[in-house]
């Protein structure tokens, strides 16, 4: 499965589409947001890509534990790295748009603030990993970590923010992908193209590091 | 082979099954200032041609290492 090609091709050819459509295509005329909802194709994808990439991360770090097989840990990890890439390119891209949009790159936003955080949880799971030795222990108790981590993902990306006063879109309960953010002819290019795309770029990066990681144990590089 | 193809066929499926959402009402005020100057002067074209030459550069780069690594993997398990 790794080493097939036909999912790195479907990969290749929907982030071109998402290019080119993403700009070419018609997108709604909003106030304020004005050309930047195309950005749409990349922020808010930049997060699927890392919500999918996090639950892959989990689901191999509850094999892990079930199984104690060493491969597992090293998928969870790996796919915890490229989520966290994700999320930074996701807070990156957004303290952009806002830049433009909410006339600052950064305003304490609590949606900026929780994606923060929660990417700072991410990061202490490797910090965790990387401060213990034994390599049974730092895959167990990463593995029972990385579950924290995920979890923690919920209250402070998209429960909290969502409750509260926010000037990003799903502040104080409203919907957060609705009539002012998206339109139907940008839905046919997010979900079938940028989200897909870009979460394939994720796994296909991902699986050449479990690859390398891989062959240098295998050729005794711990 | 037989999953593959048919799991290919099944996202080629999806994906042309979205293209009605094309058919939704577009009305919207034309009050809000779009890049639409830009685009009759064809400067759209840049943005995705620079885009889209970072972009394959990635790619060329992720195929690259792609292929490093598969040849590493057949002199190993020699």
């Amino acid at each position: 499965m790794l080493r097939q090609n036909w999912w790195k091709i479907v990969c290749v050819v929907l982030l071109f589409y998402t290019l080119i459509a993403g700009f070419l295509g018609e997108v709604p005329a909003k106030p304020i947001l004005n050309e930047t909802i195309r950005n749409l194709y990349f922020h808010v994808a930049m997060w699927m890509a890392m919500m999918i990439t996090f639950i892959i991360s989990l689901v191999y770090s509850i094999k892990y534990l079930r199984t104690n097989n060493p491969l597992f840990d090293i998928y969870a990890l790996e796919y915890a790295k490229t989520g966290i890439v994700f999320g930074s390119l996701g807070v990156l891209t957004g303290s952009i748009w806002a830049r433009w949009t909410w006339g600052a790159f950064w305003s304490n936003d609590p949606k900026q603030l929780g994606a923060v955080i929660a990417l700072l949880i991410y990061l202490a799971y490797l910090v965790l990993r990387n401060s213990m030795t034994d390599l049974d222990k730092r895959a167990r108790i990463g593995a029972v970590y990385n579950i924290f981590a995920f979890a923690m993902l919920f209250p402070t990306i998209w429960i909290i923010p969502r409750m509260v006063e926010s000037l990003h879109p799903g502040g104080m309960g409203n919907p957060a992908l609705d009539t002012r953010d998206i339109d139907s002819r940008m839905r046919a290019i997010f979900y079938p193209a940028a989200v897909p795309g870009w979460t394939l770029l994720g796994v296909w990066i991902t699986t050449l590091r479990i690859r390398l990681t891989v062959l240098s144990e295998r050729l005794g590089h711990v | 082979m037989h999953k593959k193809i048919y799991t290919l066929v099944f996202l080629l499926f999806c994906q042309v099954m979205t293209l009605p959402l094309l058919a939704q009402d577009s009305a919207g005020a034309q009050k809000v200032e779009m890049a639409d100057r830009f685009r009759a002067d064809g400067k759209i074209y840049v943005v995705i041609f620079v885009l889209g030459t970072i972009l394959l550069g990635l790619i060329l780069y992720v195929v690259r290492l792609d292929r490093k690594i598969t040849k590493l993997e057949k002199d190993i398990k020699i």
